[in-house]
């Protein structure tokens, strides 16, 4: 299973970003191989649609679920429809490491409508 | 001679755009036949105080991409197209955002199928109006929780009619972003109203940066004269662009305005500051004045 995390740095101990669309790195995190890569977000360079920009580039990458502090409206769209699901997480996980265990732990809430 | 658009703008919002546009236009209708756009679409108030009577309004839309998906291959060239990211392929299907829509048409020309037509999509209104004194109106209005006012502002500069010696009056909406320039591009002249405080004078400078862009002459107002400091009268010593009037920070201007009242009408001692001004514009535009 692939997720795609919203990141402020390129490492597992980078601070998790809580904006999706202009996040300025997304970690891609292998759950069954334990092995991630980390990406540059280009949509921070859209004038508009980032979020939509955003999705596209996780369905590229064929992630089943993307996790972000929250989704624009636009993201929510193109994610639902990529059939990508969508999780959230708070300012109370201070790396990417600790969002990745709680994901695991099922202690993320999913967006309805994902 | 050419016709004539003189245009309001002043980065800063709640600088007194609308009062100098509608006062300006107001003193000099009864010399010059005045034609007055409110191009602040997406908070429209110049019919507050000028009360024109509607006669049409129609609507404003842009064209926006319809797939068929039965012709599509979903070769994902019309995303790739998007400078906008109004599309994008998911799961092997094209999906249009049509909030995100620029209506460039560069989707439908790129498309190899022909599986991309264009539908008219409404965005808001084009109003045209005439006031009880003769002057014409054209207000356009963006339609709610729509996000693109510059479409609207094009269309309804097009409304117009420019006859020979024929005068607009443009009031600009607040900023220095696309919907600015689309209204202040093609101006004979650019009144930039500001007021004398840190982001009066920081979003004054934007404005600046815009004229130097269009080229466009221009000249400073200062409204709420007496709050703040001098550091407008310093900015502007070191550009060519001069103070031409100045408004005070008066409780009474405010109990008209609140009323709808024209300052003009409301504080007709006015009236001959904005005819002054007016006289001084067409100085500038004429190529009496070389530099204020």
């Amino acid at each position: 299973m692939l997720i795609m995390i919203s990141s402020q740095d390129k490492t597992l101990d980078s601070e998790p970003s809580l904006r999706f669309g202009r996040a300025p790195y997304f970690i891609l995190y292998d759950i069954d191989h334990e092995t991630w890569k980390a990406f540059e977000n280009q949509a921070v360079y859209q004038r508009g649609g980032a979020g939509v920009a955003a999705a596209q580039f996780l369905s590229d990458k064929q992630v089943d679920a993307a996790l972000s502090g929250r989704f624009g409206p636009n993201a929510h769209q193109s994610l639902s429809a990529a059939g990508i699901k969508m999780l959230t997480f708070d300012s109370q996980y201070d790396s990417i490491h600790a969002v990745v265990d709680a994901f695991k732990a099922g202690d993320l809430s999913e967006v309805p409508g994902s | 001679m050419k016709p004539i658009k003189i245009a309001v703008a002043s980065g800063k919002g709640g600088t007194g755009k609308t009062m100098v546009a509608t006062s300006l236009a107001a003193s000099i209708q009864s010399q010059t036949p005045v034609q007055f756009l409110d191009c602040d679409v997406e908070a429209p108030n110049a019919h507050l105080f000028l009360k024109p009577e509607i006669y049409q309004t129609d609507a404003a839309v842009i064209r926006v991409p319809v797939i068929d998906h039965h012709a599509c291959t979903a070769c994902g060239i019309c995303v790739q197209g998007c400078e906008f990211n109004a599309l994008a392929k998911l799961k092997g299907k094209i999906i249009v955002f049509p909030q995100l829509c620029h209506g460039c048409g560069s989707c439908t020309r790129l498309c190899p199928e022909g599986a991309i037509h264009e539908e008219p999509r409404e965005i808001g209104t084009l109003s045209i109006g005439v006031t009880d004194t003769g002057m014409k109106y054209f207000g356009g209005k963006l339609t709610i929780s729509e996000p693109m006012p510059t479409p609207i502002i094009r269309q309804l500069k097009h409304k117009v009619e420019y006859e020979a010696d024929s005068l607009s009056i443009l009031d600009s909406p607040p900023g220095a972003s696309c919907p600015v320039v689309a209204t202040v591009h093609d101006a004979d002249f650019v009144l930039l109203v500001t007021e004398p405080t840190p982001f009066g004078l920081h979003d004054l400078k934007q404005m600046l940066g815009v004229l130097s862009q269009t080229g466009s002459p221009g000249g400073v107002i200062i409204n709420r004269d007496g709050i703040g400091d001098d550091r407008i009268e310093d900015y502007l010593k070191g550009t060519p662009y001069s103070i031409l009037m100045r408004i005070p920070f008066q409780r009474n201007i405010a109990v008209g305005l609140a009323q709808g009242e024209l300052l003009t009408d409301w504080l007709p001692e006015y009236k001959h500051q904005f005819q002054e001004l007016f006289r001084i514009i067409m100085q500038v535009i004429k190529g009496e004045m070389i530099s204020l």
